[in-house]
């Protein structure tokens, strides 16, 4: 038993005994993923759960109930100042002069000057001349030293937040199980639209997530975080380990940083054109100059959905063929909640045909082209050939 | 440490392979194996009636992390695979040793069993390799 092919989604991790263990960053939630027996990997630096047991078990759980996820490896950053909002105007290809309430957040992606993406984070706008950002472990230290040096040329500081846990509940089950346990005077994060938060002076509750199901995700103190997911245990609440989370994001159409985009990709090649706000003619932002030539030219590549009904497995890497040309799976995986391989690929513009090959290890197996959205809110988003 | 039944015999591959009464091997892939593969999903075995050949790849698991081959631990002819994996993989998770089972042989040279490990020369070569 030799493995072939790691999931491409995970190719950062490594397995514990491959690793000098004492290099690795540890969350809040350390103890608490050893008490559960958690299979602890090296990811992008941090020691994180890769499962507790059966990934496709967790898998499910979040579908049908509810499911929490450490995930406080990802980077709290605050930015303040009177020109807060002028500087993330020009630092995010999306637009942050949307956010029109007090809480509300937007999806972005942060760009370099050649349109690549530097990363993709979740901004909020906290009031006033605040906001809050949510960035990938892997991208952190840069994304920060990025982010500071942009805003040099502002009226604006920004500063990491290290101190905080993030814990995200997900699952139709999450809310109702959460609630009890938040502080009364969050409570109301019960009547939260999606992407919007509450918070107080220690804790702040979004209705946010990478799973296509309802829930929250919740930064605290670290001090905080273990007895939180020790009361969400208890209310019957699972830990969900980065391989569900990987499996649960790809259902949902979800990208992931670092596979299904990174410094050397045109967003307009990862489903993510809808990300980056043009209508303002009057702004300018970094990236923006590349990505209008590109599509004023059209774009050579873009990024669709593909299920195989047959037997096998899409991975990160696996070969499609397309009468004009190859393309290539940036993210697959065995589907837990449909039962069959579902993937994101790459392929050349103009490709019309609704049946391409996927090359596996030799084997020409026919797949289908979809909408990149494979399951929301426990429902299959894709039509099923049992 | 996980599991490694003294009766069997196991390659550095992973797989096992235990001597039936009728002079055929069952074959598998032990509980290491699967620990290191997580959930499987798929299980490609050889056809009953081909013919394999010792170390060379014979057949292909799929977990929802990995592909990944099954190396023939001795030579012979396909004579039964595990049907019941191509509804229920997860099998091989639970019960790799025993209703896991991959496929059986009925080996050309019995002699080269004598080449593979005993449970306890397993266990210290997956200690070695960890």
């Amino acid at each position: 038993m030799v493995p072939l092919a790691d999931a491409g989604e995970l190719t950062t991790i490594r397995t514990q005994g491959e690793n000098v263990m004492t290099t690795l960053k540890t969350t809040p939630l350390h103890a608490a993923h050893q008490r559960a027996g958690a299979k602890l990997v090296d990811f992008a630096g941090w020691e994180m759960p890769l499962h507790y047991g059966s990934q496709m078990e967790e898998h499910k759980r979040v579908r049908e109930s509810a499911g929490m996820f450490d995930v406080s490896h990802m980077q709290v950053v605050d930015i303040h100042g009177p020109q807060a909002q002028a500087f993330l105007r020009y630092l995010l290809a999306n637009d942050v002069a949307k956010l029109k309430t007090e809480g509300r957040a937007l999806y972005s992606c942060m760009l370099n000057e050649s349109g690549g993406v530097i990363d993709d984070l979740i901004i909020y706008w906290t009031g006033g001349a605040s906001y809050r950002a949510v960035v990938n472990a892997a991208t952190a230290e840069g994304d920060i030293a990025h982010m500071q040096k942009v805003a040099q040329d502002f009226d604006a500081t920004v500063a990491p937040r290290p101190e905080f846990a993030l814990i995200a509940i997900q699952g139709p089950q999450a809310v109702e199980k959460t609630l009890p346990l938040l502080p009364p005077d969050l409570r109301s994060a019960g009547d939260l639209k999606p992407f919007s938060a509450v918070w107080n002076d220690k804790w702040f509750v979004a209705r946010t997530g990478y799973t296509g199901e309802d829930g929250f995700e919740v930064m605290l103190p670290a001090e905080e975080a273990d007895g939180l997911w020790e009361k969400l245990k208890d209310a019957g609440v699972h830990p969900i380990g980065l391989g569900a989370r990987d499996t649960l994001r790809l259902e949902a159409g979800m990208n992931l940083y670092g596979t299904d985009m990174d410094d050397q990709t045109n967003p307009l090649t990862a489903n993510l054109g809808w990300t980056i706000a043009l209508k303002d003619a009057d702004r300018d932002f970094i990236g923006r100059k590349p990505i209008e030539q590109s599509k004023a030219e059209g774009v050579k590549e873009h990024m669709v959905g593909l299920v195989l009904d047959g037997r096998g497995v899409l991975r990160g890497g696996t070969r499609i063929e397309t009468e004009a040309g190859d393309g290539v799976v940036t993210s697959g995986s065995f589907s837990p909640s449909l039962g069959v391989s579902v993937a994101f690929a790459r392929i050349p513009a103009g490709v019309e045909a609704e049946e391409l090959h996927a090359d596996i290890r030799g084997r020409k197996l026919p797949v289908r082209v979809v909408k990149p959205v494979f399951v929301r809110n426990g429902e299959p988003q894709i039509e099923l050939k049992s | 440490m996980s599991e490694a039944p003294k009766d069997l015999k196991y390659t550095k591959s992973h797989e096992w392979v235990r001597s039936e009464a009728d002079g055929s091997v069952t074959v598998g892939i032990t509980d290491h194996a699967q620990e290191l593969l997580g959930d499987l999903v798929f299980v490609e075995a050889p056809e009953a009636g081909s013919s394999i050949e010792a170390g060379s790849a014979c057949a292909t698991v799929e977990s929802v992390k990995a592909a990944s081959d099954i190396y023939a631990p001795i030579s012979g002819e396909v004579t039964e695979i595990n049907e019941e994996l191509a509804d229920s993989p997860e099998k091989v998770n639970e019960s790799p040793f025993e209703d896991g089972w991959l496929f059986k042989v009925q080996p050309s040279d019995a002699g080269e069993l004598d080449a593979l490990m005993d449970a306890d020369a397993y266990a210290a070569h997956v200690e070695a390799e960890s």
